[in-house]
């Protein structure tokens, strides 16, 4: 009988409402009580979170695993120890896998994969049309059944406003979001940044926020035709965070999530042709950036989610329009979240703690995110003072882009914990 | 991170200071050749090496480096992207490390990706000159223009100077603004709305944008063409056939400018699409004018990259 005692930490739980100092314990791999002093036997483990924030386990509802067809860059195990390294006991990653996940042989690969190899919990997101090529649906039922939790053509949005349509149509019946990557590739085609001063000055073809807003405006509206759950994939433009919060304000079963680095970074701050800030959408300008810390604050935003996407520095290391899109992030989010919301006084520490775990919890339906009796006992532990610096060097994921290296953060994950098992410390 | 030093060669105009400019231009004038003679030999880079490499075609600015080089004593070997192991498929920064381990003394650097040599120049230490990058900047012809106008007697301070054509995707019109803006002249860009992001306006103080071709040449005291680079539009921004039309320079546009207006053109011109032959070949035209300072101009900047030229 494993059974483990967190001592004395600030317990947060959003699904409670619970934020005092408390202990937890878990017992054979469930939540078994929070509460002040709570009794131990002598063969119970403990963990001093003394001057710590304990709270259900994070989930980072947007990560690419890049397994199968791309393990030189990432994999699942190795995904799945850069999310405990940051503080994630679940991540759900992308179907742009090779194959696409686009059916439940590749669902049931993944799964298979990650209870074999993955420290962390794996929720998988299925593809929206076969292929991700925006034509036909993908195996949805069928994919559900095997475990995907919701279905999404991330980097390749469906354009065709019909098809989109049946997959909402088609989900609805299955109970599962249908999350987009919200850009107009006609639009966008050929950018490789934002659309503006800094694009024009550096001679880079631009990617404007209209090719954002354009796709959230036209799903807004399908969401609406066809009743489905539909969330937004890292909202980055102004426009786009006023019509998730029109569309709440209409009763719209519609959610956002937002990235760390579109909190945290502008176009203006990019080295200039340094691929580690080249990722889509793109980083906006100080007002598109503002939009999305007040989306978070007001509550139109649901999640943080950190699009984790590794590429190895051979594919980064090329002329700035020759790179892929992406960065990593699952090991930054909590330090960059709290620099940037807490810290500053912008939203609480229960406020944040609830972005990344009733937030996506919600959205998917997942039966985590929470410290109740008898809950998976997933715990993040982490500290809003304790200073660290990033080394993405010694980073657990196998690949090595991030704009964040050298950056030095206050607060940051502390211990990781799934299904009862201490899976990292820093 | 990459460190974020300030390089050793020539990347851009945009980060030098109006002295450093001014002292390429005034060097320039010793390296220009007396009328009627071939440039001067000088021996100011004997021994020294420097490597043209040209990842888009060139003829007028690799030939122009090519003898500058030379007519500094430079020993120079140009590559060219179709002869090279580009075509092999090595990546940009292979190719650079391995021209960097036989230890030339600068690279002279054409790339038609935008940032490309500021990219290398935070991996290598061999100083980098850039030949024009993408739709970024071309350094040396902005340069060249200013020795140019210099030449013709104007001041740089309070100029009007129109620059007429694809803003957007000139590399030639952002370097030129870099530099004007820095001396005080009033810069007016104009060209099709498609091809002129409101943004440009904050590219450098004193820039204007117009898509009027009438407004952007009253009273101009220079009027820079651009070359319509069908090849860097990725779309139909402006339908071609009506381009000579709107924004062609024809003779009777000059009666607007001033009297002593001078009109340039980075070259290769395409006579009857931006300029008309007869502008081209008129009094006015400065275009052969900067083809030569384009050589006094690169000797100038090669001598100080390399470092060893008495000032």
């Amino acid at each position: 009988m494993a059974s483990l005692v967190i001592r004395n930490g600030r317990v947060i739980d959003p699904s409670s409402g619970r934020d005092a100092i408390a202990d937890v314990w878990i017992e054979d791999g469930v939540i078994r009580g929070v509460g002040a002093n709570l009794a131990a036997n002598s063969t119970t483990e403990t963990f001093d979170a003394t001057g710590m924030i304990v709270t259900p386990g994070f989930i980072d509802m947007h990560v690419h695993l890049r397994e199968p067809g791309f393990e030189y860059a990432e994999t699942i195990e190795s995904g799945s120890r850069a999310a405990a390294a940051g503080g994630f006991t679940s991540i759900c990653p992308m179907p742009n896998t090779s194959p696409i996940n686009d059916r439940a042989t590749v669902t049931s690969y993944i799964v298979e994969k990650a209870r074999r190899n993955a420290i962390v919990n794996v929720y998988p997101i299925g593809a929206i049309t076969k292929d991700s090529a925006g034509e036909e649906l993908a195996a949805i039922g069928s994919m559900k059944e095997a475990g995907v939790v919701a279905i999404s053509d991330d980097g390749r949005p469906v354009m065709n406003a019909r098809v989109m349509r049946r997959a909402m149509e088609f989900a609805r019946g299955f109970g599962i979001p249908v999350i987009n990557h919200c850009e107009d590739l006609h639009l966008s085609a050929g950018g490789d940044m934002h659309e503006g001063a800094e694009s024009v000055r550096l001679g880079l073809r631009g990617i404007p926020g209209a090719s954002e807003d354009v796709m959230v405006a036209r799903d807004i509206l399908l969401a609406e035709l066809t009743g489905a759950r539909y969330h937004v994939a890292h909202i980055s433009s102004r426009h786009a965070v006023e019509m998730v919060a029109f569309a709440k304000s209409r009763g719209l079963d519609v959610t956002a999530e937002a990235t760390p680095h579109h909190l945290a970074l502008t176009d203006g701050d990019m080295t200039p042709y340094d691929s580690n800030y080249k990722m889509k959408p793109p980083l906006r300008a100080r007002g598109d950036v503002n939009a999305v810390t007040e989306g978070v604050i007001t509550g139109a935003i649901d999640a943080i989610a950190t699009d984790h996407a590794p590429h190895p520095g051979s594919e980064k290391m090329q002329e700035f329009e020759k790179c892929p899109f992406g960065i990593i992030g699952l090991e930054t989010a909590i330090g960059l979240s709290l620099e940037q919301l807490v810290h500053p006084g912008k939203i609480t520490l229960a406020h944040m703690v609830r972005l990344f775990t009733t937030g996506p919890a919600k959205i998917l339906g997942l039966d985590r995110g929470t410290l109740a009796q008898g809950a998976p006992a997933d715990v993040t532990i982490f500290s809003t003072d304790r200073e660290w610096t990033y080394d993405v060097n010694k980073s657990a994921s196998k690949s090595r882009n991030s704009p964040f290296d050298g950056k030095t953060f206050k607060g940051g994950p502390v211990a990781t914990i799934v299904n009862g098992r201490i899976v990292w410390q820093a | 991170m990459p460190s974020r030093e300030q390089p050793r060669g020539l990347l851009g105009i945009e980060n030098l200071t109006r002295d450093q400019i001014q002292a390429l231009l005034d060097r320039a004038r010793d390296f220009q050749p007396a009328p009627g003679q071939s440039f001067p030999r000088f021996d100011l880079l004997r021994g020294r090496m420097v490597v043209n490499l040209f990842y888009e075609a060139s003829t007028r600015t690799r030939t122009s480096f090519e003898i500058a080089e030379r007519r500094l004593g430079a020993e120079a070997v140009s590559i060219t992207a179709q002869a090279s192991s580009v075509s092999k498929g090595e990546s940009l920064v292979d190719t650079l490390n391995t021209l960097a381990a036989m230890r030339p003394d600068a690279i002279v650097m054409r790339h038609s990706a935008s940032g490309a040599p500021h990219f290398l120049q935070r991996y290598l230490d061999t100083p980098i000159v850039n030949a024009g990058d993408g739709t970024h900047e071309h350094p040396t012809q902005a340069l060249l223009d200013a020795r140019t106008i210099l030449d013709r007697g104007a001041k740089l301070e309070g100029l009007r100077v129109a620059i007429i054509g694809d803003i957007a995707h000139s590399r030639v019109a952002r370097s030129n603004v870099y530099l004007l803006s820095k001396f005080g002249a009033d810069i007016v860009l104009c060209g099709p709305a498609s091809l002129l992001p409101q943004e440009l306006a904050q590219l450098a103080p004193g820039v204007t944008l117009t898509t009027d071709m009438t407004e952007a040449i009253r009273d101009a005291d220079v009027i820079m063409m651009l070359r319509v680079q069908l090849e860097r539009q990725h779309e139909a921004a402006f339908p071609a056939s009506e381009y000579f039309q709107f924004y062609g320079l024809r003779l009777e546009h000059l009666r607007l400018a001033r009297p002593e207006v001078i009109v340039m053109h980075p070259g290769p011109i395409n006579r009857g699409r931006e300029i008309s032959s007869e502008v081209a070949d008129s009094q006015r035209s400065a275009i052969l004018n900067q083809v030569e300072n384009g050589v006094s101009i690169r000797m100038a900047v090669l001598e100080q990259v390399l470092g060893e030229g008495k000032k």
